[in-house]
């Protein structure tokens, strides 16, 4: 692994990312429009939206960046980009860095243009530190990242890369306890939650925007950052220098 | 060992040494067992119908391929080592390239990861003909720019061997042309060029011709042994007297 390639990789996956004006304006605007309609979907009951808001913007990161990585990548390996970096000196860990750089990055302005958002004009009353939102947010955009760039491999065309969307990450969105609480759930839904990676993103959140309970937002983002090496290491061994 | 201006030249080593490659995809056999070998600082032409295994044997060659047994030496080395990552250049069939880049942005961005230096982007411009279309989004090309953008990346950090998959397809006749003089000075400065075709006028510029029928080889010669051999005088007509003559 070089620092000279990582870097080279993350500079050029932001280029393509600035190439393409459309896509960061709806990365950046997207989130926020969407807490804006949360706030006010939940007008009659702003302790709702105080509970769920702000766990709400660390977690679109996490889902945008699975949508985009996973068609990202997903063009790298329909187009020969792919199979032409490995016929380079690049070590398959530059690629994925590469992209964990790049993706990161965006991932600090679209969680600070969301908690600006949703913090400032929305009236998002939380107890907890808003810095530490935005850094749960950044580490939830990697975890995204990397199930998105695993994913990415088992999905032929950008058709099936779309429905893993609904596949990996509505599932979890719907148990993680954003909605409903995991202790009010059936009791096989509860147990499934545990495994799933989004609930202990989500719980990390919950207890950052709560404030206090730093040992618990400590062990959640222990856990974000096991699955996200697990993922990427799991990503890795998708990407073959050898194809047959 | 001795040495060219451009590439050093190792005595006594072919470029590139196949033996016994056999290669299977899926239920089909695509090579089923093929020798041969391509001399250093050649133009050598792989030449054979679609589906005759052309790019297979190219891929096997820079190593993105799974074979199933024989072996594969390029450059001394087993082909697909890491020590040749920067040795080899290679071209597809579909230009390898970023769309949304412009040319000069997907040379550099190449250029980093070879480590080759700023320079190196220029250069390959140049030999590729794209000087002027260095700055355009590669998305906005012409086929044959496209396909040209796709060789400079594989021209950068000056690789000793070059294995090109169909480079003039969609090129028209002075490109070609142009391109057959770029690899003729490539390889007068040492490099080692394979190049695939389906049209076998192109065989003309190459030193030596391989035929590839159904993943065997059918000729392993120069241009003007082949003629002689077959009495023919255009290698078109060479290549289906040599069909029909092997059934």
């Amino acid at each position: 692994m070089s620092g000279r390639v990582t870097f080279a990789t993350a500079m050029r996956v932001l280029l393509q990312l600035r190439r393409d004006p459309r896509t960061l304006a709806l990365l950046f605007a997207v989130p926020p429009v969407l807490i804006a309609l949360f706030r006010y979907v939940f007008d009659g009951q702003p302790q709702t939206f105080d509970r769920i808001g702000g766990p709400l913007v660390g977690i679109f990161p996490f889902i945008m960046m699975f949508v985009i990585t996973s068609i990202a990548m997903l063009r790298e390996r329909t187009t020969g980009t792919l199979e032409r970096l490995m016929t380079l000196p690049l070590a398959k860990a530059d690629l994925l860095a590469g992209y964990a750089l790049a993706f990161a990055a965006v991932a600090v302005v679209q969680a600070s243009v969301t908690s600006a958002v949703a913090f400032g004009l929305l009236g998002l009353d939380v107890a907890g530190s808003v810095a530490a939102v935005i850094g749960l947010a950044v580490l939830n955009a990697i975890l995204g990242m990397s199930l998105g760039l695993f994913v990415s491999a088992f999905a032929r065309t950008e058709f099936q890369a779309v429905q893993f969307l609904p596949a990996f990450v509505f599932p979890q969105l719907l148990l993680c306890g954003l909605l409903v609480p995991r202790g009010r759930m059936a009791g096989a839904l509860d147990w499934a939650s545990t495994v799933m990676p989004l609930t202990w993103a989500f719980d990390g959140l919950d207890h950052a925007v709560r404030g206090g309970a730093a040992g618990i937002v400590l062990r959640d983002t222990a856990i974000v950052v096991g699955v996200t090496v697990v993922a990427l290491a799991l990503a890795a061994s998708t990407l073959r220098r050898r194809t047959s | 060992m001795r040495s060219t201006i451009g590439v050093r030249i190792f005595a006594g080593i072919a470029a590139i040494d196949v033996r016994d490659l056999r290669v299977v995809r899926g239920a089909k056999v695509v090579l089923p067992g093929i020798s041969l070998e391509v001399e250093q600082a050649t133009v050598t032409g792989l030449l054979g119908p679609s589906g005759s295994g052309k790019s297979t044997l190219l891929r096997a060659i820079v190593g993105v391929q799974v074979v199933a047994s024989g072996s594969i030496h390029v450059l001394g080395a087993p082909a697909g080592a890491a020590s040749l990552r920067s040795r080899v250049g290679y071209v597809t069939q579909a230009p390898s390239v970023y769309a949304d880049l412009t040319v000069r942005e997907n040379l550099r961005y190449f250029a980093r990861v070879l480590g080759a230096p700023a320079v190196s982007v220029d250069r390959a411009l140049e030999a590729a003909g794209l000087e002027d279309e260095g700055d355009q989004i590669v998305g906005t090309l012409s086929g044959g720019q496209l396909s040209r953008a796709s060789l400079a990346s594989a021209l950068l950090g000056e690789p000793e061997l070059l294995v090109l998959d169909e480079p003039t397809v969609g090129l028209d006749p002075l490109l070609r042309r142009d391109l057959w003089r770029t690899f003729r000075r490539l390889a007068e400065r040492g490099v080692t060029l394979l190049v695939s075709s389906h049209v076998m006028d192109e065989a003309e510029h190459c030193d030596r011709l391989l035929l590839l029928r159904a993943g065997g080889l059918l000729a392993d010669d120069t241009p003007d042994a082949l003629r002689r051999r077959t009495g023919c005088a255009d290698l078109d007509a060479a290549f289906l007297k040599l069909v029909e003559s092997t059934g």
